[in-house]
């Protein structure tokens, strides 16, 4: 039997197969979103945890684990940002390097990171990974479970929430 | 400037900041294999019991007859 059917028939040691070949590759798209080496660690663990409980709804035959695998930590690090955002700063992780910025420069960044830290989940999700990662639209679209076209509003409603934010506080996005 | 043009400049200006104030973290790593700890949490949490749909039929069935029929009650308890 191959893997996946083994994996879906309820056999541990399939999961630990699969999950040894994808730990890397989920805690890698989950990092990315969260920006916490320990939160994306947990929520590695929670991805897997998750796609054990509805093995049996997974099809060997016609399924793609890795993009439900995708599909899965999406939406366990957009439960994170649901819950996690209002309450904690962003782990010094990954810290912005360092710059010699002016007062004015500076004080765009400060209020940059807070405006982003208080974006509703969902345009925090699509706009990291379309403006800091990079990724196509159409990649964030089937991590979501949305079209791409949704991403595209979205980080268009992202953007014009931080221009907004920006601006009420005196700050042009555009200040160089 | 059309609307379309001037969306894109903001987006563009926009993805440069947070791009420096986030860097991107293409190549971040994990440093640790997480089975040990994956194993911890299926041997924690054993999965909740799945009751198979016709054992509700059944019950339901059960106790829409003791509604229907409550004189039944005592035969049944005597039953037991």
């Amino acid at each position: 039997m191959e893997l996946l059917e083994r994996f879906a028939a309820g056999e541990l040691e399939a999961f630990e197969a699969l999950f040894r070949q994808h730990q890397h590759e989920v805690y890698r798209w989950i990092v990315r979103i969260v920006r916490d080496s320990g939160a994306a660690e947990d929520l590695t663990v929670e991805t897997f945890w998750r796609i054990y409980r509805a093995r049996q709804r997974f099809d060997p035959a016609a399924g793609n684990f890795r993009a439900w695998a995708r599909r899965i930590a999406t939406n366990a690090a957009l439960d994170h940002l649901r819950h996690a955002h209002k309450e904690t700063e962003l782990s010094e992780d990954y810290p912005a390097a360092p710059k010699g910025d002016s007062v004015v420069r500076g004080e765009l960044r400060g209020q940059l990171r807070r405006a982003f830290l208080e974006l509703p989940a969902k345009y925090r999700l699509v706009a990291t990974l379309a403006l800091i990662e990079d990724q196509p639209y159409n990649e964030i679209a089937e991590a979501a479970g949305i079209s791409a076209a949704l991403v595209k509003v979205r980080v268009f409603r992202a953007v014009r929430m931080l221009r907004k934010k920006l601006s009420s506080l005196g700050l042009e996005a555009a200040a160089k | 400037m059309s609307n379309e043009v001037k969306n894109q400049q903001h987006e563009k200006e926009l993805r440069a900041l947070l791009q420096s104030e986030f860097p991107p973290l293409q190549n971040a790593s994990l440093q640790r294999d997480l089975w040990p700890q994956m194993l911890c949490r299926v041997e924690a949490q054993p999965e909740p019991l799945r009751v198979p749909w016709f054992d509700w039929v059944l019950a339901a069935a059960v106790v829409a007859a003791l509604l229907l029929f409550p004189n039944a009650i005592p035969a049944l308890l005597y039953q037991l």
